[in-house]
């Protein structure tokens, strides 16, 4: 029943609104959300249970990531040119069409047909698979979850666990209708299902895609990590490794690493390390018998650089990419991933994705909050997340193009209209003879408020106002008391 | 929160502010205090504000309410409007020139002025001073009962079971949920139950309610959902904002249970004389 | 403008005026809530590595070579590959040898690219090495070389391996000072053997390396 199951979300539209609507009246992702993202929670804090140590430590890992960021011109020449030094090729690319025409390019060179992918959220943003299919290359990806989510025509709900929405017996429907391995909901044997099928892709493969979790400039070392081993695979088996990644994610030193992948498999998965931790310096050396004869470092721009140009909204690039924000919001655990139509969903998503995208291409994701304030508390390096979605707000309702616009899309929802009623709300609220009247006007004709307040009666019942207000009860009270 | 970075150059790369260490408390009750009663309470729950003005004289202490006392600002600040939020924020810093602490019947709208304030005004160095000190003497009403006036509170009502909801800003930014545990702790015929997912979001977020009313809605269904499920027979918060959203709910699922401000369930609990007719 | 040459003129113009923010890194927050005694170092590897399906075993020099022969017997494994050039891959082969073993002992001693089909298809199990352990979090540092090459430790079901409990540091920060320099072209930790939770969040072993992954300490090296 479930291979036939239409998906909530139509994947192509950036319409989060829209897509909110129908992924929150599918019970079974609400379910299988809400499941993942409570067990999540309880490992990460499992995981972190001394309080000191683990604020303290996001304070190293935001200062480490600030640091970096405040020499990121400086870091990436450093990194570039020791990769280079040690045989590492490195390219870069303003946009993602760019990025992706430096990959195919290598693949031609290589006369490549197959290409396997670990896990690479900068190849997500690229929609390589899409663009290398599209010029006669077949892209496949290795990671479970993304390899089960491909498999179903679907993009990632999650960055850390793609298919973290769908249930075990969701995944054996999927494999008996499109694998057609007999049904069963083991994982274990789903999992040496695709196990024995990937085998055959790494070793058949020409070339091996990755992320990058840390490049060091120090060393010049792409850090990954990993638990499945498909990203050792993928980029040790085949004879050309090509690993894509956004500019901000270089750190200065070696020893940096430390604490942000303490940070990172923690407030990730709850794990004081990953299974594997995978630093790359070079390809094969004479006399090394494997490794890829080519490694080569994609570095991809693709609206970093305008974050990068304010510093508030600097801090988004802060990230490593740990999904904890998402875990932990409210938002998110009800629509899932898909529904934010973006690469990145949850709340790094809505505050990345406008610098990605355009605000225009994003107009509701910086609203989709209620500011509660849980990504900001666990965010391992400390974005204050619920502080630039506000300020994304502020951009989104700005009047459009005006100088000094630091955003793509800026006053994305400018409402002439809207901006008029705020104005009024600031006259309301400070004259206080206006409040005064208006508030009395309320508590004396509350009781004409209408049944039908659009939004909010969606949810509640009309609000009553009370028949006095406090201004007055409290006036009352201390005049008779003195 | 953005706030904190006010102090930095205009492109200097920005620096999580270190962990702020814990609030230190006057050692003596003030002999006054403003009360800044907030724009949801002023017009859907007067009586909470009342509560709390008796509850604070009965510490012996003077209330004062200035009437020119509207909105702390948050609505039009956490929607975009800053600057329309700026000149709220400038009215309402005039009336609390008197250096007494200014006790809120809010945790999100103290959290406001001692969190938000700085950052409205990182560029008008005066108004920073004045932001500053009002900041420094601003207090959650569960939290100045608790710690300043160090209330011993006696409990004259029957046992009851009640659930505490805690507005997010509250929790992260006074640490209210703590306050007011305590205070409903020292009540000797309740019992606090917890209910599921108790820190998570009841969905009001201000405008976010009425902007993403779906998500809103299936958030607060949630809230309601486990606030009944945990058996309470009342439940209790400490921000009206969200108490408008869940008795909205509770109110349009036909359910009896509402919630009540802590200021009038802790003055219900405690008060023996005759209730104040309102 | 190429992208490379835009993108740092748009990074530096972003950043004109302001002065990088000085190291940060303090050694004390990753360094000093992750100390062990000697003898907890190994306890507290062994305990993390056997959470997470590893199979620790404390031996010591003279013999392991005969533990690790029985525990291939014991799970009928008849390959092994090994690395007949280092001194752990020369001990194992001699006692072999010598004790008659119907064992036989493969050699990673040619490119991949000749070889591939049998490694992946033919190969149960290996022996490798390893550079150091590290106690917090239950791990190996693994260095690739000609002998012992990058999927030695990978592509076999089983995978077994050699530490020293001498090299046992106690945190990531610790085994790093110890780490060669330049760094060589591939360095690994490995924390058990491969898993996945992708589905559902319920574990399951053997993603795509080795399923299963045996740790032997010598404790007297």
């Amino acid at each position: 029943m479930n291979s036939q199951r239409i998906h909530a979300v139509d994947i192509t539209s950036r319409n989060l609104k829209a897509n909110a609507r129908l992924s929150l009246k599918d019970q079974q992702l609400r379910h299988n959300m809400r499941s993942a993202m409570d067990s999540l929670i309880s490992k990460r804090i499992i995981s972190m249970p001394d309080e000191d140590e683990r604020e303290n430590l996001r304070e190293l890992g935001n200062k480490v990531r600030a640091s970096a960021l405040s020499q990121l011109p400086d870091l990436l020449e450093r990194l570039e040119a020791n990769l280079t030094q040690q045989g590492i090729q490195v390219h870069w690319a303003s946009t993602t069409a760019e990025a992706n025409e430096i990959v195919l390019k290598i693949a031609q060179a290589r006369n490549a047909k197959q290409v396997i992918k670990g896990k690479s959220m900068v190849s997500e943003e690229m929609a390589m698979n899409e663009y290398l299919t599209e010029h006669g290359i077949e892209a496949l990806e290795s990671d479970m979850g993304e390899y089960i989510i491909q498999l179903d025509n679907e993009k990632p709900t999650h960055i850390i666990m793609p298919a973290i929405h769908k249930n075990a017996e969701q995944v054996g429907r999927l494999f008996e209708h499109r694998l057609a391995i007999p049904y069963t909901d083991d994982v274990d044997s789903l999992i040496q299902s695709a196990r024995s099928i990937l085998r055959e892709k790494f070793f058949h493969a020409d070339i091996g895609i990755s992320g990058v979790n840390f490049a060091v400039a120090e060393t010049g070392t792409l850090l990954l990590v990993e638990n499945e081993g498909n990203g050792r695979m993928s980029t040790t088996v085949p004879p050309v490794h090509i690993a894509v990644t956004g500019i901000e994610k270089v750190v200065a030193n070696l020893q940096d690493t430390v604490p942000l992948l303490s940070l990172l498999t923690r407030s990730a998965l709850g794990q004081g390390i990953t299974t594997y931790v995978n630093m790359i310096s070079a390809p094969r050396q004479p006399g090394e018998l494997d490794g890829p004869e080519e490694v080569h470092l994609v570095l991809l721009d693709n609206g970093r650089s305008q974050a990068f140009a304010d510093s508030e909204l600097r801090q988004t690039l802060n990230c490593i990419r740990c999904g904890a924000c998402m875990n932990h919001c409210p938002v998110y655990t009800r629509i899932g991933g898909q529904a934010y139509g973006t690469v990145y969903p949850g709340p790094i998503g809505k505050i990345i994705s406008p610098h990605l995208l355009g605000l225009e291409n994003t107009p509701d994701h910086p609203s989709a909050s209620s500011l509660c304030g849980a990504c900001g508390e666990v965010c391992p390096v400390k974005i204050p997340i619920p502080a630039l979605l506000r300020r994304l707000r502020e951009e989104n309702v700005k009047p459009p193009q005006q100088p000094g616009q630091v955003m793509d899309g800026q006053g994305s929802r400018y409402s002439s209209k809207e901006r008029l009623l705020w104005k009024g709300w600031q006259y309301f609220n400070s004259l206080p003879w206006l409040y005064k009247t208006g508030t009395f006007m309320a508590t004396r004709f509350g009781g004409l408020t209408p049944k039908n307040l659009g939004p909010w009666t969606q949810n509640h019942s009309a609000p009553k106002p009370a028949t006095r207000s406090l201004h007055e009860l409290a006036k009352q009270h201390l005049e008779k008391k003195s | 929160m953005s706030n904190q970075f006010y102090n930095a150059a205009p492109q200097e790369t920005r620096v999580a502010p270190p962990r702020k260490p814990a609030r230190t408390y006057p050692a003596n009750k003030p002999a006054q205090v403003y009360l800044f009663g907030t724009c949801v309470v002023d017009l859907f729950f007067p009586e909470a504000g009342m509560d709390a003005i008796y509850l604070l004289e009965r510490e012996g202490i003077a209330v004062d309410f200035p009437q020119g006392q509207s909105c702390c600002g948050q609505p039009a600040y956490t929607s975009g409007y800053t600057d329309q939020a700026r000149e709220v924020a400038r009215s309402q810093l005039k009336l609390f020139a008197n250096d007494w602490p200014v006790v809120v019947t809010s945790g999100s709208c103290a959290g406001m002025f001692r969190e938000h304030y700085p950052d409205l005004f990182k560029d008008e160095p005066e108004m920073l001073a004045q932001v500053q000190n009002l900041a420094a003497r601003t207090y959650e009403l569960a939290e100045f009962l608790l710690h300043v006036c160090k209330v011993q509170l006696a409990d004259h009502g029957a046992p009851l079971q009640v659930a505490l909801h805690t507005s997010c800003s509250a929790r992260r930014e006074m640490n209210t949920h703590l306050h007011a545990r305590a205070l409903l702790g020292q009540l000797a015929q309740v019992e606090r139950v917890e209910h599921d997912h108790e820190s998570e979001c009841c969905g009001f977020g201000g405008t976010f309610s009425v902007r993403m009313p779906d998500i809103s809605g299936a958030m607060v269904a949630d809230k309601t959902q486990s606030l009944l499920a945990s058996g309470a027979q009342q439940v209790v918060s400490a921000d009206c904002g969200c108490l408008l959203n869940i008795n909205g709910a509770f109110e349009k699922q036909n359910n009896p249970l509402l919630g009540q401000h802590l200021a009038s369930f802790l003055w219900q609990r405690t008060h023996v004389e005759q209730e104040p007719s309102l | 403008m190429s992208a490379r040459n835009k993108i740092l003129a748009d990074l530096r113009s972003s950043l004109l005026g302001t002065t990088p923010i000085a190291d940060p890194f303090d050694s004390s927050l990753v360094d000093e809530p992750w100390r062990y005694s000697i003898a907890e170092r190994v306890t507290r590897l062994k305990e993390l590595m056997t959470a997470v399906h590893s199979e620790v075993l404390l031996t010591n020099n003279s013999e392991w070579p005969e533990l690790l022969s029985d525990l291939l017997a014991a799970r009928q494994v008849n390959k092994l590959l090994i690395a007949p050039a280092t001194a752990h891959g020369k001990a194992f082969s001699a006692y072999s040898q010598a004790t008659q073993k119907p064992l036989q002992l493969l050699a990673y001693d040619r490119p991949i690219e000749e070889w591939k089909r049998e490694l992946f298809d033919d190969v149960p199990a290996s022996f490798t090495g390893t550079l150091a352990g590290i106690a917090a979090t239950g791990t190996l540092v693994v260095q690739p070389s000609p002998d012992e090459p990058r999927l030695m430790s990978l592509v076999p079901p089983l995978h077994i391996a050699l530490l020293n409990a001498s090299q046992i540091y106690d945190n990531l920060y610790q085994a790093q000072q110890h780490w060669p320099k330049p760094m060589p072209s591939n360095l690994l930790l490995i924390s058990g053997p491969s898993k996945t939770a992708d589905i559902e969040q319920v574990l399951a072993y053997g993603a795509h390396g080795p399923k299963d992954l045996i740790v032997l300490i010598v404790e007297d090296a």
